[in-house]
């Protein structure tokens, strides 16, 4: 096992280098650490330094009690961390000067304040764990923290440098959602309990007041009893006082919060903003939320039993501070945890994918004139910010250490979701159901957060951390892990996409405390399994499920190398701004799904035989299944030579019926030509894979692209004749004589988009192949609907020039009169869809031509 | 079968159907958009046009639905009848210095109910008739409408019976048309009475004047031609043509579709085998020509120069229920085949060519012309004027017998059949340019432009 830098020492002894340098070697900072692990593993699994495998978000708290804590993370998968050590990291990032903010008695007032302070947006490095981070603080109110707030921070934590770097504004942007959710939540959660404790305190009041006329009664005004009373009963009333001081101060949040906005509206330009820019982005989100607070407290008002508070509170460390799904409410906290995994899902993979996605979604969402057409549809990603998005945020300023005082521009994105991962149809699928195993963590779980406050009881400084063995610390992280999984089970499973991310799903579930290097061991084990219920929804490929496991399990050995030669290297893990010392040229991981989809070729191609049908019409259709029908469209093209004629069909809107017995060829053949098919809609609904029975005429309007049953019972005549009816409105491919009907078509667009001696092998490279040719056909159709002069009549009588202007226009194009066709129904879509706008509500036109059909054979 | 669906060009030239056939190249025929409205849950039969947007269908579910025909929209559904729709006509009266157009509907039900257009409201409603209405007939210089069924009934306009006659035969009065001087014709059965309506005051009083029994069978048709001439077509194959004021026949017509003793074989065997309908199911005017659907023929006759324009024996594959004679000379005719096919009149090339199959006497056929666009081989030299009905489009959509169409110019078409359904079709170059137009207008509105 010889990594580079042990060959370029061996060189530099022989002194070769000096009488001869081949011109074409990499200089030595270029020189990549060889991979000396299996021969077909991905050079690309492993970054140098890292002890993770990929990205993960981190959340963790400064306890009053035990200092610094990871609390959960996100994906919640103790592989993904490997050997990074959580409760160091937790330190390091809980560590970064986090601004002083006033909470409890501040000079010249006599009464607790609340600070509602903003959060911090820091990045920090650590040479050291060769990560990254991304590091966001809040704080959250608790009643029975000191100074009633506790500090929190999410922190994205990568392996990237650059990836921080870059995506640092959206990354700011994200995570400040994140933290408005939970600081919604909080304050609902906040003003609940003040509403308690005002209660509670309003009863003691009473109670004492009672007393304290009993013991003025019975030992007279001035006995020491008395006085006591007296005493205790004036802190009641002091206590009294600040609760509905801080009550007031809670509740009356929203209204200060939108006077910053309308302020911030007229000088955004002003630093030190940042995140009350952040609270515009939700600021409707915190209305409502607030506006629950208030309801919501009321009926707790009537319901709740109050109880005497003994004069003195118990113990700082006796008391059991809340988790932070009881500081915020339960529902908001899951929103936190969904968005944090939006983060995740947005940020994976690498940093060049993310940005060229970026660019391609801004300049995506610029085109919503035409982008149904041939686009898929990602509507969800539209609204907000994220049509603001400049390109020019090439290199944005990124502050190293305290950004709180950097303009936040609010061109960032809104989520961006991977299209491989939207699956809203296998919500239902979640992970295992829970077994035994969560029981058992649960005990589990209990001992050991008995264990830790135990261990940390005593100790009231942050120094004594230190001190903590290793051990504990690891299980007060996965205290804190499994606090939070046995709610990542009740939410849905963000995992379960289809097929590439088995792996993530089954760790999901199988939450289990324990060494993280037996995690490593068992991972085989756990990916062996069959998984029966996304049988049929992954490609069930071996080689797929198999792939991402050599990724994961990585060389342990080969990691401690890693790690012994990086701590070797940097001299100190000083507190992370090291940036500059540390080598910039890692080797890019790739995450397990960006494997897997570069793989997608090869599942295709074994799996295609099968005929998966990309149609579940409840789930939306992904880019992934666009790009294995890239691959069955390569076949069909080198299979039919009247392939051209098929797609010029489907291109200019006339409904292609795909006739054959056998349902898997024809659903095959439907699957290689929908990618072809204009406005196919979300859920591919112009789409009709296999129909058995008739179809009438309303059909033709819907549906563009029809797999037809051929059959030899009364039904089957009757389709039959159905297609006869309608010949003039369809073409007919008759998948078992291997025949098209359809009209003839004569130019070269379509003899490029399908060429039969095409040289691209790989059916995601033909997809995009596809897709470029058709963006370039939709510009040009855009050009046509949107050229005034060939549209609006010179004067009233002039329809028929404005007919020939249209047709001379698009001859100068150098489109042929079919290709006019297609130009034209494009055009018809895009302007339909420009005046009715996304909905598909209404009644619709069905568009035809009159022209003669021929068979052809092959 | 299948070799037949797919069969191609080849396949189609050899379609076993006696009818011509088009096929799919059609450079006249404009309507290449359709918009399906569904709503009926049973036979569509009746369309009337409201206004400039709107129009109404009803048929044998009860149900009348008011459709805009730029939309497609369905605007307004108007219950109440609880039995098939017998008749429906529009009625346009003057109130408060506007003019209104309602909606008067006979069922079997024996109600006559009266709809506003606008609001959906049963505006009046007559029930327990002592027989079903047939057949409505507005007067709008009377301000009166009429009703036929039984017995001719005279209704105002606030569904006040004002008189009726006796009892008729069973057979009723199927159509009536109005004649000058308050004269009304009935068809009832084969004759043809005509009714004088007596305006004395406020008081009408009707009372047959004449029967006229010229027809050897049933009258289906009645229609006005001008205003010195209306028309009828019987069972049989009998026009009339007759005088509006002293009603007189001006002209009769015989359309025998009779077989010509050398008829080519093949046309011979078909025609034995099914006998030829000879019925004038319908007929319109545009008060030069009429145009009669006789069986699953069309005939055209000239009422000013008294003779035939042009005929097709077998313009459909089945019987023809509805014709429009246009402006531009064109016509349209559907039928039960469920097509609309549209025709042009034009003029026969000078006697060239032999012909070959098709020389029927006087009223003979051109015969079978499967030839997809050749030229009309069969004609009659010794007819003047006479002329050719080609065809230039047709119109496939409906799956079952097309009952009736109603045209909005260059809006559009409406079709409406068996099969429950109404189409409206399009010019699609011209709803093509509406559309741009909205575009633009769009962009402007949004100062996108």
């Amino acid at each position: 096992m010889i990594g580079s830098p042990d060959v370029v020492a061996l060189t530099k002894e022989d002194d070769f280098g000096d009488s001869f340098t081949d011109p074409c070697s990499l200089p030595e900072e270029f020189s990549v650490p060889l991979f000396a692990h299996a021969a077909n593993a991905n050079p690309w699994t492993k970054t140098s330094y890292a002890k993770f495998s990929k990205d993960f978000i981190l959340v963790s708290e400064f306890s009053e009690q035990v200092g610094p804590q990871p609390l959960l993370t996100i994906p919640n998968d103790p592989k993904v961390c490997g050997t990074f050590d959580l409760n160091y990291f937790s330190l390091r990032i809980m560590s970064v000067d986090y601004q002083a903010s006033f909470v409890g008695h501040p000079p010249g007032s006599n009464y607790p304040k609340l600070n509602f302070v903003e959060d911090s947006k820091v990045v920090l490095g650590d040479s050291k764990e060769g990560a990254f981070a991304y590091v966001h603080h809040l704080t959250l109110y608790d009643l029975e923290a000191r100074g009633f707030v506790r500090p929190f921070c999410l922190a994205y934590i990568s392996a990237d440098e650059r990836k921080i770097m870059h995506q640092f504004q959206e990354l700011s942007s994200e995570f400040s959602k994140a933290s408005e959710f939970l600081k919604s939540g909080n304050r609902k959660a906040f003003a609940n309990e003040l509403e308690k404790k005002l209660k509670d305190l309003e009863y003691t009041r009473s109670v004492l007041h009672k007393e304290t006329e009993l013991q003025k009664m019975n030992n007279g005004c001035y006995s020491t009893q008395a006085i006591e009373k007296a005493n205790e009963l004036a802190n009641v009333e002091k206590s009294i006082y600040e609760h509905k001081d801080l009550l007031r101060q809670i509740t009356s949040y929203p209204s200060r919060k939108k006077k910053d906005v309308d302020f911030v509206q007229h000088e955004t330009e002003k630093p030190a903003d940042t995140s009350v820019i952040d609270d515009t982005l939700n600021s409707n989100h915190s209305d409502v939320a607030d506006k629950t607070v208030e309801t919501e407290s009321e009926s707790i008002k009537s319901s709740y039993t109050p109880q005497l508070i003994k004069a003195k509170s118990a113990k700082c460390f006796d008391k059991r501070l809340k988790t932070m799904e009881e500081l915020c409410d339960a529902s908001f906290f899951h929103q936190t945890r969904e968005q944090l995994n939006i983060i995740e899902k947005s940020f994976r993979g690498d940093l060049c994918l993310i940005y060229t996605s970026q660019i391609d979604r801004a300049l995506l969402s610029k085109q919503s004139v035409t982008s149904f057409l041939f686009e898929a549809e990602r509507s969800w990603e539209y609204g907000g910010t994220s049509k603001n998005f400049s390109i020019s945020s090439n290199n944005p300023t990124v502050p190293i250490l305290n950004l709180s005082g950097e303009p936040l521009s609010l061109d960032s994105y809104t989520t961006c979701i991977d299209v491989d991962h939207i699956k809203p149809g296998v919500e239902s699928m979640d992970g295992p159901p829970e077994s035994s195993t969560s029981d058992i963590t649960q005990e589990t779980s209990e001992a050991a957060d008995t264990e830790t406050k135990g261990s940390f009881s005593s100790d009231k400084s942050i120094e004594a951390f230190g001190g903590v063995s290793p051990s504990s610390l690891q299980a007060n992280y996965f205290d804190g892990l499994e606090r939070k999984s046995k709610v990542s089970i009740a939410s849905p499973s963000e995992n379960a996409s289809s097929s590439v991310a088995v792996p993530q799903r089954m760790s999901d579930g199988n939450l289990v405390p324990m060494d993280t290097a037996c995690c490593i061991g068992q991972d085989g084990f756990i990916f062996e399994e069959p998984l029966p219920e996304l049988a049929q929804e992954c490609c069930g490929d071996t080689v797929v499920n198999k792939e991402p496991l050599s990724l994961l399990q990585g060389d342990p050995a080969l990691q401690v190398d890693y790690t012994l030669e990086e701590s070797a290297l940097a001299e100190s893990p000083n507190m992370g701004l090291t940036f500059s010392e540390l080598n910039t040229e890692e080797v890019e991981k790739i995450n397990i799904e960006d494997v897997s989809d570069s793989t997608s070729f090869m599942s295709a191609s074994t799996s295609s035989d099968r005929a998966v049908s990309p149609f579940t019409y409840s789930s939306a259709l992904t880019l992934k299944q666009k790009k294995k029908a890239g691959h069955s469209a390569l076949r069909f093209i080198r299979q039919y030579p009247f392939a051209q004629q098929a797609i010029f069909c489907l291109l200019s809107g006339r409904t292609l019926v795909i006739l054959g017995v056998d349902e898997g060829t024809v659903r095959k053949l439907v699957n290689a030509l929908f990618i072809f098919v204009p406005n196919l809609g979300k859920y591919g609904e112009t789409v009709q894979p296999w129909l058995s029975s008739p179809f009438q005429l309303t059909d033709l309007q819907r549906w563009k692209l029809i797999g037809l049953q051929r059959a030899a019972s009364p039904a089957g005549t009757s389709i039959l004749h159905s297609l006869n009816r309608y010949s003039r409105y369809i073409s007919i491919l008759d998948c078992d004589n291997k025949t098209l009907r359809c009209p003839p078509y004569k130019g070269t667009l379509v003899s490029h988009l399908a060429d039969h001696r095409t040289q691209i092998k790989r059916g995601s490279t033909y997809f995009f192949h596809v897709q470029g040719m058709l963006t370039q056909l939709t510009a040009k159709a855009f050009l046509y609907t949107f050229c005034h002069h060939i549209h609006l009549p010179m004067d009233i009588n002039d329809q028929g020039s404005v007919t020939s202007r249209r047709t001379n226009f698009l001859l100068q194009l150098g489109y042929t009169v079919e290709e006019s066709k297609i130009v034209h129904y494009l055009s018809e879509l895009i302007k339909l869809h420009y005046i009715q706008g996304s909905s598909k509500g209404g009644n619709q036109s069905f568009c035809f031509n009159y022209t003669t059909s021929y068979l052809y054979k092959i | 079968m299948l070799r037949w669906i797919l069969g191609g060009r080849e396949a189609q030239g050899t379609v076993e159907s006696a009818a011509l056939f088009i096929g799919e190249e059609q450079p006249k025929n404009c309507f290449t958009e359709m918009q399906v409205l569904k709503g009926h849950f049973d036979i569509v039969r009746f369309l009337v046009q409201i206004d400039d947007l709107r129009f109404a269908s009803a048929g044998d579910d009860g149900l009348v639905l008011i459709w805009n025909v730029e939309t497609g929209d369905h605007l307004i559904e108007l219950r109440g009848h609880t039995q098939q729709i017998t008749a429906m006509i529009s009625y346009t009266f003057i109130r408060g210095g506007n003019a209104h157009t309602a909606l008067i509907t006979a069922s079997s039900d024996r109600t006559l109910s009266l709809w506003d257009p606008d609001s959906g409201n049963r505006v009046q409603n007559i029930s327990d008739l002592q027989s079903p209405v047939k057949c409505l007939l507005v007067l709008v210089r009377l301000d009166v409408w009429l009703s036929g069924g039984n017995e001719l009934c005279v209704w105002n306009r606030d569904f006040e019976l004002q008189c009726k006659t006796v009892h008729h035969s069973d057979a009723g009065i199927s159509a009536m048309v109005e004649l000058p001087k308050n004269f009304i014709a009935a068809a009832m059965d084969k004759e043809i009475v005509i009714f004088k309506l007596n305006l004395s005051g406020s008081d009408i009083a009707v009372m047959a004047m004449r029967h006229l029994a010229d027809h050897q069978d049933t009258i289906h048709s009645l229609i006005h031609v001008n205003d010195g001439l209306f028309a009828s077509g019987s069972h049989i194959g009998e026009l009339i043509i007759w005088d509006s004021v002293d009603w007189t026949i001006q002209a009769y017509e015989h359309i025998l579709w009779e077989e010509p003793a050398r008829d080519g074989q093949s046309e011979f065997k078909l025609n034995h085998q099914k006998p030829i309908e000879r019925s004038i199911q319908h007929m319109s005017s545009d008060g030069e020509y009429i145009v009669a659907a006789v069986g699953s023929g069309l005939y055209v006759y000239n009422v000013l120069m008294k003779s035939v324009v042009a005929y097709r024996r077998i313009a459909h594959d089945s019987n023809v229920l509805h014709t429009v004679l246009q402006q531009d000379g064109c016509l349209m005719s559907c039928s039960e085949d469920g097509s609309v096919r549209m025709w042009e009149l034009q003029d026969l090339p000078l006697p060239a060519e032999p012909a070959s199959s098709g020389f029927f006497g006087m009223f003979g056929t051109f015969g079978r012309s499967s030839k997809q666009t050749g030229p009309p081989a069969k004609k009659i030299p010794e007819v003047p004027g006479l002329r050719s009905l080609e065809l230039i489009g047709d119109l496939i959509g409906h799956s079952g017998a097309v009952q009736m169409f109603l045209s909005f110019k260059e809006k559009g078409l409406v079709t409406c059949s068996t099969d429950h359904l109404l189409i409206v079709w399009k010019d699609g170059e011209f709803q093509s340019q509406l559309r741009s137009l909205a575009v633009f207008q769009k962009l402007q509105e949004n100062q996108e432009l």
